[in-house]
C-alpha cells in the first residue's frame, strides 16, 4: 500500500517505529499532487522545494532524540484565509492575491510545535463565501470523484486535497457549512468545533460570531487528534474558552448503548434527495442496533436558520471587510485621483461578485431605518434557534440530520442563482448559529458515485458525543470510495 | 413577492458600502438583492417579544489584561504589505 492512503495516525505509528522517514511521505505526496493537480486545483499555494526542505528538518529534529507526537511530519494542508508567516494568505480574492502574512496563525503556531509538515495553502471561496468553490480568484477546484461536479466550498479546497489523496488532512473554516458541507461532497470527514473552542487569532475575518476553524480528514481518529491538537484557549482571542483540552481521542470506539439520538424534523425536508436521506435513515438503523435510542425531535425555530444566517453573516462581513480599503495592504486601484475614488474602485476591482454580494446585503441590513427590522430582528430570532437546540439536548445526546440536501452537484449548474447556493447550507447553517460543534462524515455512496454526508450534531462543549457517535457510525457503516484520478 | 430593493437602493447602499456598479451590472445586482431581501424578511414571521437579542453564542465579557509593552511587529514588517508608503507612513492620493 502507499503511503498516501494511510491516514495520519498510521503514518505516525510509522515514523514513531522509524519505519519511515518524513521525507519519503513528502515525496510520496508531492508525487501525487505533480499526478493530479492539474485536474484538481486544490492549492493556491504550493512550493515542492519548501515541503523537501521542510521535510528534512523535521527528520533531523526526530534523528535529534525530540518527542514524537501525534503531527509530528504529518503532510496537513491550509486553507487560505489563515496566516501563515512569510508564505501567501490571499482568501482566494484578487484583493489579497499579494499578501504575506506577517504573523502565524495560533493553530499554525500549535501545529509548529508538532512540527507539522505543511503541504500548501489550499483553494477555497474568496474569503470563505460560498458552497461550491466556484468564487474563487484562482480557479474552481474539481471534485475528485467526478471532475464535473463541485467539491463544495467554501473549504472546497482543503476537502478535496485530502480526498484526491494530495494531503493527509487539512485546516478549514466553517461560518455556515463550510467544512462539513465540502467534507459530505468529498466523501471525507469534517469537524466544526464548538464556537471558541479553537482560536480565531489569524483567519482572516468573514463572520466573527460564527467563524471556526476545524480538521478535514480521512477518518474519525484523524479528525480527534487534529481537533485536540489546535484546540484551547489563547489570550490572542477574547472569544475563546478557557477550559481544558480533553483527549477527544478516547471517545473513540466506545459503547453507544443508551445513547439518546434526535432527528431534527425541520432538517429532514422535503428538498433532502431520497437517496441522501435513505443513506442516513440506514445509519441510523446501524445506531439502533447498536443499542443507541433514535426519534424525532422537533426544533420550530430551525425554518428561520437560513434566513436569520443571512442576515447576520453579511452584516458581519459588511464590517469584517471594510478593512479592505487599499491603503495598508492588499490590491490597490492606482489610477484614483482622490482617496474616495481609490477606496470604490479598489473594492470593486478587488473583490468578486458574491463577496461584494454580501457586502451589499450587509450594509443594507445595517443601514439607518432597517437596522431594527432585519439586524436586531435577526438576533432575536437567533435566540428563538438557541433555545430550540437548548431544549433539545435535554432530551438527546446529539442530534443527526444530512449534511447537504443533495451530493456534489455540476460545475455552473448554481453559480447563477444565489439563493438556490444558499440552500446548499440548510442544514448546517442553524449549527453556527448555536455555536454548537458537528461533524460530517460519509455514510453512503449515490448511484451516480457520489458520497452521501451525515451530520452529528452536539451541544456545546459535547465534541465528546459527537465523536463516539462519528465513530460507530463510522464502524458500521460500509462504503467504497472510488474517485475519477 | 413585491419589489423591496430598486436600482435607487442599490446605489444608495453601494455608496454607503464604498462599492461601484457599473450600469451593465445594476439591473442584475438589484433583481439578486431584491430576492435574497424578499427571503430573510421570513424573519419578521417569528414572534420575538420578550426574546433578548443574541451578539455572541457564548457568555463573554469584557477580556482585561495588564497593560505591558511586549514585541510586536517592527516598523518594516507593517509597512510589508502597503500598496505605497514613504518614510512616515502610508502614502494615499488626495483626502476629498
Amino acid at each position: 500500500m502507499s503511503l498516501i492512503n494511510l491516514g495520519a495516525y498510521e503514518l505516525n505509528e510509522l515514523i514513531k517505529k522509524k519505519e519511515i522517514s518524513v521525507f519519503e511521505i513528502a515525496k510520496a505526496y508531492v508525487q501525487r499532487i505533480d499526478e493530479v493537480e492539474n485536474d484538481i486545483n486544490a492549492f493556491i499555494s504550493f512550493d515542492n522545494d519548501l515541503v523537501f526542505s521542510r521535510a528534512r528538518e523535521i527528520d533531523k529534529y526526530i534523528k535529534d532524540g525530540n518527542d514524537i507526537l501525534d503531527f509530528t511530519g504529518i503532510p496537513i494542508a491550509i486553507k487560505d484565509n489563515v496566516c501563515t508567516k512569510g508564505i501567501k494568505t490571499t482568501c482566494a480574492s484578487k484583493m489579497l492575491s499579494n499578501y504575506v502574512a506577517v504573523y502565524d496563525a495560533t493553530v499554525i503556531n500549535k501545529l509548529n510545535r508538532h512540527r507539522f509538515l505543511m503541504i500548501g495553502k489550499a483553494n477555497m471561496d474568496e474569503f470563505a463565501m460560498g458552497s461550491s468553490n466556484e468564487n474563487s480568484a484562482f480557479g474552481v477546484v474539481r471534485n475528485p470523484w467526478n471532475l464535473d461536479c463541485v467539491p463544495g466550498g467554501s473549504s472546497g479546497g482543503p476537502a478535496a486535497s485530502v480526498a484526491a489523496f494530495e494531503t493527509a488532512c487539512s485546516l478549514g473554516s466553517d461560518t455556515g457549512g463550510s467544512i462539513r458541507q465540502p467534507a459530505s461532497l468529498c466523501g471525507i470527514v469534517g469537524l466544526k468545533p464548538t464556537y471558541g473552542r479553537v482560536s480565531r487569532y489569524g483567519l482572516v475575518a468573514f463572520a466573527s460570531s460564527l467563524d471556526q476553524i476545524g480538521p478535514l480528514t480521512r477518518n474519525v481518529k484523524d479528525s480527534a487528534a487534529l481537533l485536540e491538537a489546535i484546540a484551547g484557549y489563547d489570550e490572542y482571542d477574547s472569544t475563546s474558552i478557557n477550559t481544558d483540552v480533553p483527549n477527544y481521542k478516547s471517545f473513540l470506539n466506545t459503547d453507544i448503548k443508551g445513547m439518546r439520538i434526535g432527528i431534527p424534523k425541520e432538517l429532514m425536508i422535503k428538498e433532502i434527495d431520497c437517496e441522501v436521506k435513505s443513506s442516513v435513515n440506514n445509519a441510523l438503523r446501524m445506531l439502533e442496533k447498536s443499542g443507541a435510542i433514535v426519534e424525532e425531535v422537533s426544533l420550530p425555530n430551525l425554518e428561520y436558520a437560513l434566513s436569520v444566517f443571512y442576515v447576520i453573516a453579511p452584516s458581519e462581513a459588511s464590517s469584517n471587510l471594510s478593512r479592505f480599503d487599499g491603503v495598508r495592504y492588499g490590491y490597490r486601484n492606482t489610477k484614483s485621483r482622490t482617496i474616495r475614488e481609490m477606496y470604490k474602485k479598489t473594492r470593486a476591482e478587488g473583490f468578486g461578485p458574491e463577496v461584494k454580494r454580501r457586502i451589499m446585503i450587509g450594509t443594507y441590513c445595517l443601514s439607518s431605518g432597517y437596522y431594527d427590522a432585519y439586524y436586531d430582528k435577526a438576533k432575536r430570532v437567533r435566540t428563538l434557534i438557541i433555545n430550540d437546540f437548548k431544549k433539545a439536548f435535554l432530551e438527546y445526546d446529539v442530534l443527526i440530520s444530512p449534511t447537504s440536501p443533495t451530493t456534489a452537484f455540476k460545475i455552473g449548474d448554481r453559480a447563477d442563482d444565489p439563493l438556490t447556493m444558499y440552500l446548499s447550507d440548510v442544514c448546517t447553517i442553524p449549527v453556527n448559529l448555536a455555536g454548537i460543534p458537528a461533524i460530517s462524515l460519509p455514510c453512503g455512496v449515490s448511484k451516480n458515485n457520489l458520497p452521501i454526508g451525515i451530520q452529528v450534531i452536539g451541544d456545546i462543549l459535547r465534541e465528546d458525543n459527537v465523536l463516539k457517535i462519528a465513530s460507530a457510525i463510522e464502524s458500521e457503516v460500509k462504503w467504497k470510495m472510488n474517485l475519477q484520478i | 413577492m413585491g419589489k423591496i430593493i430598486n436600482k435607487k437602493d442599490i446605489k444608495h447602499i453601494a455608496k454607503l458600502a464604498e462599492l461601484k456598479y457599473s450600469d451593465a451590472e445594476i439591473d442584475k445586482i438589484t433583481d439578486q438583492l431584491d430576492k435574497i431581501i424578499n427571503h430573510i424578511t421570513k424573519i419578521g414571521q417569528a414572534d420575538t417579544s420578550n426574546i433578548v437579542p443574541t451578539s455572541h453564542v457564548l457568555e463573554i465579557t469584557n477580556v482585561y489584561r495588564e497593560d505591558k509593552v511586549r514585541i510586536s511587529f517592527t516598523r518594516e514588517e507593517s509597512f510589508k504589505n502597503a500598496p505605497l508608503e514613504d518614510e512616515d507612513g502610508f502614502k494615499v492620493p488626495k483626502i476629498d
